[in-house]
Formats: structure tokens, sequence, C-alpha cells
């Protein structure tokens, strides 16, 4: 059982940023994600894209926040649970909660704070026949890229056209026996620098590109031997161990919808004027997730959530115990591992 | 002074809605849907605009507006479910004064 002070779920920039706040108080925290890498919808759906309205940054691509959250957080040595859906919660006696996935693990936490943006990310499934046969226990249909190493010396085909589809081919190129990859377009729709690097790969020979087609049946009696290929109406068979469509990712609520809290517009209402807190009292909503009067599903907004629902939660835990706000130019940032950042000490020294 | 436009939406239970739309505010017909709640929230829109998740998909039902598709929205509608030679992404279409008119009909959720 992993035993952490808040657990929290979801690993977007709200998520990632409540380590830091609750770091700030002496609470640990432990996140829980479905989605193999954290990041939530930045990293999964606009890593290249910029934002705008960071406060503080004219411009920053999605993927550079998320690595700057991560280089934030990290002297407060967050844990992560990837990969893996909350699906049940239950609160103790002593008011102290148990998350536990769908895959098992179980957390045990003073506070939760739900940060899951627009829900669980489940993959979009092409329609095809046994394809729910195929996507268990490892019989060679993957949505997702969790453990690259599994694909090593293996025979890959990856089916889509956006940037997920083109990066882990790239990635897999030099994994991989082989990658083929599969789109119904001969045009491919991705960052520039993406699409020009299989270009290149497919050149030299370390992709193998089958456009415009769709892989319409799988081969194997136990586990997949080897899909067909339908290109230009004639139908091909490939041999190959991982079938991997990347077809993009649906944003469902998911099990938390069935955690006794009060939902409107598929959103978590929450108490804005304290502390974020919903109607049960230790479970918190913080960033898109949550809804309130006047509720902007914005990064910025996600930030100054996690801030006062840290401040809530350090009540909880220590009731009565006293603190003021610090200020980090003031005070530093004493990390969990030990390090310690602080202010340049100003001189004192006469200037003659 | 710019002038606001009117349009026609039938949202996903077939009612149609008619209503005004500001063309000064850089807004596109997703979010001109979203604004009036006329689709469930966290059902329409669902990427923000960026053409990667065709749940603003929308049937235009008369031709006030072209059905050209941009590459974006090429590419998104054609993995897509519920495609028909009339569909266009909402969050593709913005808002300006020669949309006055303009009927549409908001695809079933993907």
């Amino acid at each position: 059982m992993i035993e952490t002070d808040i657990v929290i779920i979801g690993a977007g920039p709200t998520g990632l940023f409540a380590v830091f706040e609750a770091g700030l108080l002496q609470m640990k925290c432990h996140i829980i994600d479905a989605l193999p890498q954290p990041g939530g919808q930045l990293a999964e759906l606009y890593p290249k894209k910029p934002i705008f309205d960071i406060p503080g940054y004219p411009e920053v691509l999605a993927g550079d926040l998320v690595a700057n959250l991560m280089e934030q957080i990290k002297q407060f040595q967050p844990g992560f649970t990837l990969g893996e859906t909350a699906e049940t919660i239950e609160k103790l006696e002593d008011g102290t909660f148990i998350v536990t996935t769908k895959e098992g693990t179980k957390h045990k936490a003073k506070a939760v704070a739900i940060a899951g943006g627009l829900g669980t990310f489940e993959p979009r499934k092409p329609a095809l026949k046994d394809i729910e046969f195929y996507e268990l226990e490892d019989r060679g249909v993957d949505y997702f890229v969790k453990d690259p190493e599994k694909y090593r010396d293996k025979n890959i085909v990856i089916a889509g056209g956006g940037d997920s589809a083109l990066d882990w081919s790239i990635f897999l190129s030099n994994v991989a026996k082989s990658v083929t990859l599969v789109h119904r377009r001969n045009e491919f729709r991705g960052a520039l620098d993406s699409v020009e690097k299989v270009k290149e790969l497919k050149d030299a020979g370390k992709i193998k590109l089958v456009t415009p087609a769709e892989v319409v049946g799988f081969n194997g009696s136990e586990r997949v031997t080897a899909v067909d290929i339908e290109v230009n109406g004639a139908r091909m068979k490939t041999e190959c161990d991982y079938f991997i469509p990347l077809f993009g990712l649906t944003p469902k609520l998911g099990p938390i919808a069935n955690w006794g809290l009060e939902i409107e517009k598929n959103a978590i209402k929450v108490n804005n004027a304290l502390d974020y807190q919903t109607n049960v009292e230790g479970i918190y909503a913080i960033g898109d997730v949550n809804t309130y009067p006047g509720k902007l599903k914005l990064i910025l907004c996600g930030f100054h959530e996690a801030t006062l629902m840290c401040q809530s939660v350090y009540n909880r835990i220590n009731p009565g115990k006293r603190y003021v706000l610090k200020y980090t130019t003031v005070s530093g940032v004493d990390g969990f591992d030990g390090t310690r950042k602080e202010a340049e000490k100003a001189v004192v020294k006469s200037i003659d | 002074m710019p002038q606001d436009v009117n349009i026609k939406i039938t949202d996903r239970n077939g009612v149609t809605h008619e209503v005004l739309a500001p063309t000064d505010m850089n807004m596109n017909l997703m979010e001109l849907i979203r604004s009036y709640e006329l689709a469930e929230e966290g059902t329409l829109g669902i990427c923000g605009g960026m053409a990667m998740c065709a749940s603003c998909q929308v049937y235009v039902l008369n031709d006030v507006v072209p059905i050209d598709r941009n590459p974006d929205e090429e590419a998104m509608l054609d993995e897509a479910y519920h495609v028909q030679p009339n569909s266009r992404l909402g969050c593709q279409i913005p808002i300006t004064e020669n949309l006055e008119g303009l009927e549409v009909q908001i695809a079933p959720e993907q």
C-alpha cells in the first residue's frame, strides 16, 4: 500500500503544481494518472503547440510547460502511479482515504485532490472484428506505449496519422525489429519535424510506410501473428508481434462519476468560496474537472485552485497548528530530498 | 459597428434554436454553440478548438457557408464517425458577417 498525505488524481498541470504548493507546507503527494506519462492533455493532445496565457510566459510549448513543472516539483519527490485509472475510493473511520486503481494498486492518503481535467483518456478503438480478444493479456494489441522495451526486436505495426503515431514510429524504429506505419491517407498531420523525420527513416528503410491503407483484420489463434492490411482494395498480410492503433483519445469522466460526488455539467461541484472541497469532506476537485459559478477552464485558474486546496488540506491534517503564508523568495524552498533553493544573499559593501 | 448575425442551430435532440452571434469577438461556431449551452457541457469542443477531436462536428444545412474544409479539418473528419458530405467542424468556422442566415445541425456524439 502506498501511503502519502495527498493523493492527486491526474498528472496535468494543475495536479503537478499542487505537489509544489503541498511541498511548501511539508505535505507529500502521490499522483495517479491513466496515461503512461505526466502532463495530461498537454502531453497527450498538444505537446508541440504553444500556450500564450501562462502568466510570465509570453509563449510556452505545452510539452515545455510540463517539463518545467516536473523540474519545479522534483525536490518534493512526488510518487507516481502512471498508466492506471483510479477506480474506487473508500473513506475510513479516521477520515483517511484509500484510492484503488483498476489495476489494483492501493493508495492511502489523508486527503484526495481530483485534478482529472476532462476525465480519463480512453483510446479510440478501430472497429475491427475480435479486437476485444487481442487487446487483453498481451495478445498483441496495445493502445499505449507504456514500456518501449517490450517491443525490442519485435515486429510492430502502428496505425494512425497524427503526432503520436509519427513520434512512436520514430522512437520504436530504433528499438523494434521492424516498424510498419499504416495510415488511411497519404498526408500525415503532425509537427513538421516529426513528419520530416518519418520521411527520412522511410527513405533509410527503417520505417515501412503503407498508405493510403487500413488494418482490416487479425491473424493468430492465441495472439496476433499478423494483420491484414487493405491497400487500394487489395489485401496483404503483414506479420507482426504487436499492432498499436493510435487514433487519438476521448476523455470520459469515468469511475469518478460514481464516487458520490455532486456532479453538474459533467464536472464536480466544489466550494469555491473557500477551498475547492467537494460535498465529501476531504475530497477536493481542482482544475478543469470542477465547476462553480463563474468557473473558467484555464491552466492559470487550476494553479490558483491547487494552492488554496493545499492550505485547506494543511488545516485538515494539522488542526489548530499555526502557520503563516511564506514567500519563496524570502524563505527559499526546502526539498524533501535535502536540497535547498534560496535567494542569493545581498552584499553589504560600500561603493568607493 | 459590427453586425450580429442570425444562425439557426439544431441541437442533438432535434430542437432548433435561432441565436444571435457576435462577429467582433473572434468566435467560431463551436464556441457559439457552447456559449448558448446547446450541447451538454463536456460533449462538444473537447479539444478546445484545435480540430483534434471532431466533437463539434456539424452538418451544414444551407449554402451560406461553403463546404470547403481546411486540411486539418479534412484529416480529422477522415477519422471521425457520422461524417456526411456536408460535415464541418464548428471550431473551424469563424463567425463573420457573411454567416447571416446559416443553418446547421449538431452531429451525434463521437
